[in-house]
């Protein structure tokens, strides 16, 4: 068992990723996340694992340097929250389109514009939806433990290899703030230039050696017919996604005559409803997407035929419920219940709304 | 075989040859006008590299706006940033691999309107990197827009009746900024219109890339440059035009060369 210790939500990232061997941050502060990067500095993992952190003077530097050290091969993130994401949308479609691997997290705040600095999850459809210009699409993990904050950035990480892709890890500001207990990671070695060679020595811009061509991390594309292949070999990538990495978590909802899907601190919240549901008679499930893209699209047309409805329960005005719709396809009613403005609802009034929604 | 190409295969010999094209530049044909400055600075840098024996080392970053495509041109590896962030793009790259060559290579447009942020941010932290700027007042790719560098009075397509100075604010002497910050080792203002300032260029940006191995902060060299197509003119006349108009606002010279400042000047008391 690895070292247990109680800590927050962004804490917790910044431990992960020092060590699960990443080799560099670039940051700009925001809240709810400050404290990723404060714990990074205050750490020091320049020291140790020789990771970089570097105070950037924006979020779209950030991002963009990000771009660079990704292209050189090396696993590198950064984190913000809501607004930050918005100026990073660029260079995030960037790398997108030049397939770069990187973990960006972000610790959703509410909106629109400057909003609050209290949690919401309003930036669903801008995580799986794009966000930046052009058809793609980020790899997004959902966590809604303090663990899950720090499996993420180790999972996150492989899958961000794995398919040459820009994870994102949809944290909230509940999450980020939160402490729990975690189970650390032993420290893992920062990849040596050998195993960068083994793993990425086919793309990266390590140095252009007489053995082979040049390297070039770019997304343009002059020729038409060149670009739509690019475009058609990211839908293809988009496409393994969805058939291989779909994640989700199904809590009682086998005997379920009505199922929500929650996903982050949400779920979490609907986990005790599930309870307060049953204790009155009513069959009620939990699905909570781990995965938001690739969507478990699957499970919910799965049970679209045998429950009598569906509740979306979401700190925004109803987004994923847009994806639920298109799973269940006309099969079942789907409904939605949230809050906004930085308002965390409690688990009675999610019994309510299913009550009311569904008549019982 | 024709009598000429007869001749001229007398005269290709290796007794004969004084010059000859660097092996970092590949045979495609450049995609830049008659007479745009582009094609000399990239043949420079690319000497520069060959010569010192860098290339296995060296990472470019390419910017938006002309020279978008150098990456097609100078065999090493590249990476092609988005408009303005190049900077942010070098520093990246340079953090995680703190012992490879980087540099980044921008116009006007590029480095002094859209990406001022990260340029003088990326200096002002001292990256150890070298930053190769062409100037030449106007933006080439998008059609002879104005740029920051404009010249009052200038034409461009944005403005049709000369850059004026109350609609449009001020050529930015961006280079006279930079060589203010604590962070910049080396500020030099070039250009390559003749064969003499072609080879005091290629000195200048021999030794930012030498400073870069020093490690005292970043190297900056600026070009002031031709666009004929921009600036409606031959290439003759364009470096007529340029040395009347363009060296008086953008005098050459170096601006600074004394290596990164001494943090103590900076320090907190006590």
């Amino acid at each position: 068992m690895g070292e247990l210790r109680l800590m927050k939500g962004n804490e917790v990232i910044a431990e992960a990723a020092i060590r699960c061997g990443c080799d560099g941050y670039f940051g700009y502060p925001i809240t709810p996340q400050s404290e990723v990067m404060e714990t990074l500095m205050t750490l020091r993992p320049w020291e140790d694992s020789g990771m970089v952190v570097l105070q950037a003077e924006s979020e779209i530097a950030s991002i963009h340097m990000v771009y660079g050290a990704a292209g050189a091969g090396k696993r590198v993130m950064t984190s913000s929250s809501s607004p930050g994401i918005s100026l990073m949308a660029e260079g995030i479609s960037y790398m997108a389109g030049a397939e770069l691997p990187c973990v960006i997290v972000n610790v959703q705040r509410g909106g629109p514009g400057l909003g609050t600095i209290q949690p919401s999850q309003a930036d669903y459809n801008q995580a799986t939806k794009g966000g930046g210009h052009g058809d793609y699409s980020l790899f997004v993990l959902a966590p809604a433990s303090v663990q899950e904050m720090h499996d993420f950035v180790v999972l996150g990480f492989e899958m961000a290899f794995k398919y040459r892709n820009p994870v994102m890890i949809l944290a909230d500001g509940v999450i980020g703030q939160l402490m729990e207990k975690v189970e650390l990671i032993d420290q893992r070695p920062r990849w040596t230039n050998e195993q960068i060679e083994e793993i990425s020595g086919d793309w990266a811009t390590t140095g252009k050696r007489s053995n082979r061509q040049k390297h070039v991390i770019t997304s343009l594309e002059m020729d038409s017919n060149t670009m739509e292949q690019n475009n058609l070999r990211l839908q293809a990538k988009y496409n393994r996604m969805k058939d291989e990495e779909v994640r989700y978590e199904s809590i009682e909802c086998e005997d379920a005559d009505y199922i929500m899907v929650a996903f982050g601190s949400a779920a979490r919240i609907c986990q005790k409803t599930v309870q307060i549901a049953r204790r009155k008679g009513v069959k009620v499930g939990l699905i909570r997407p781990i995965t938001l893209f690739p969507f478990p699209e699957k499970i919910i047309a799965e049970y679209a035929t045998k429950v009598k409805g569906f509740l979306s329960v979401e700190f925004n005005a109803g987004q994923m419920v847009n994806d639920i719709r298109l799973a269940v396809n006309g099969k079942t009613q789907v409904e939605y219940f949230g809050r906004m403005g930085g308002i965390v609802p409690t688990p009675d009034e999610v019994e309510l709304a299913l009550e009311q929604r569904f008549n019982n | 075989m024709s009598v000429l190409t007869e001749r001229i295969n007398e005269i290709i010999k290796p007794e004969n040859l004084v010059y000859a094209k660097s092996p970092l530049l590949n045979d495609d044909a450049m995609h830049y006008c008659p007479g745009c400055s582009h094609g000399v600075v990239h043949r420079l840098i690319a000497e520069v590299i060959e010569e010192m024996g860098i290339q296995e080392q060296t990472i470019g970053v390419s910017p938006v706006g002309c020279a978008v495509f150098a990456y097609n041109y100078i065999d090493i590896d590249w990476a092609e940033a988005a408009h303005g962030r190049a900077p942010a793009v070098a520093t990246g790259i340079k953090r995680v691999m703190p012992e490879k060559y980087v540099f980044s290579y921008q116009g006007d447009g590029d480095l002094a309107a859209i990406g001022t942020a990260e340029t003088l941010h990326a200096i002002n932290r001292g990256e150890n990197i070298v930053m190769i700027f062409i100037n030449n007042a106007i933006y080439g790719m998008t059609g002879g827009q104005m740029a920051p560098t404009t010249l009052i009075g200038q034409i461009t397509a944005t403005t049709p009746n000369g850059r004026n100075a109350d609609l449009n604010g001020y050529p930015l002497k961006i280079t006279e900024l930079i060589a203010q910050l604590p962070g910049a080792a080396y500020v030099t203002r070039q250009s390559v219109q003749t064969p003499a300032a072609v080879r005091k260029a290629k000195k200048a940006i021999r030794k930012a890339f030498e400073i870069q191995a020093k490690k005292i902060g970043t190297s900056f060299v600026e070009v002031v440059s031709t666009c004929s197509s921009g600036w409606k003119l031959t290439p003759v006349a364009s470096n007529k035009w340029m040395e009347e108009n363009m060296f008086p606002q953008y005098p050459l010279g170096d601006l600074k060369d004394s290596g990164r400042a001494d943090a103590d000047l900076y320090r907190i008391k006590g």
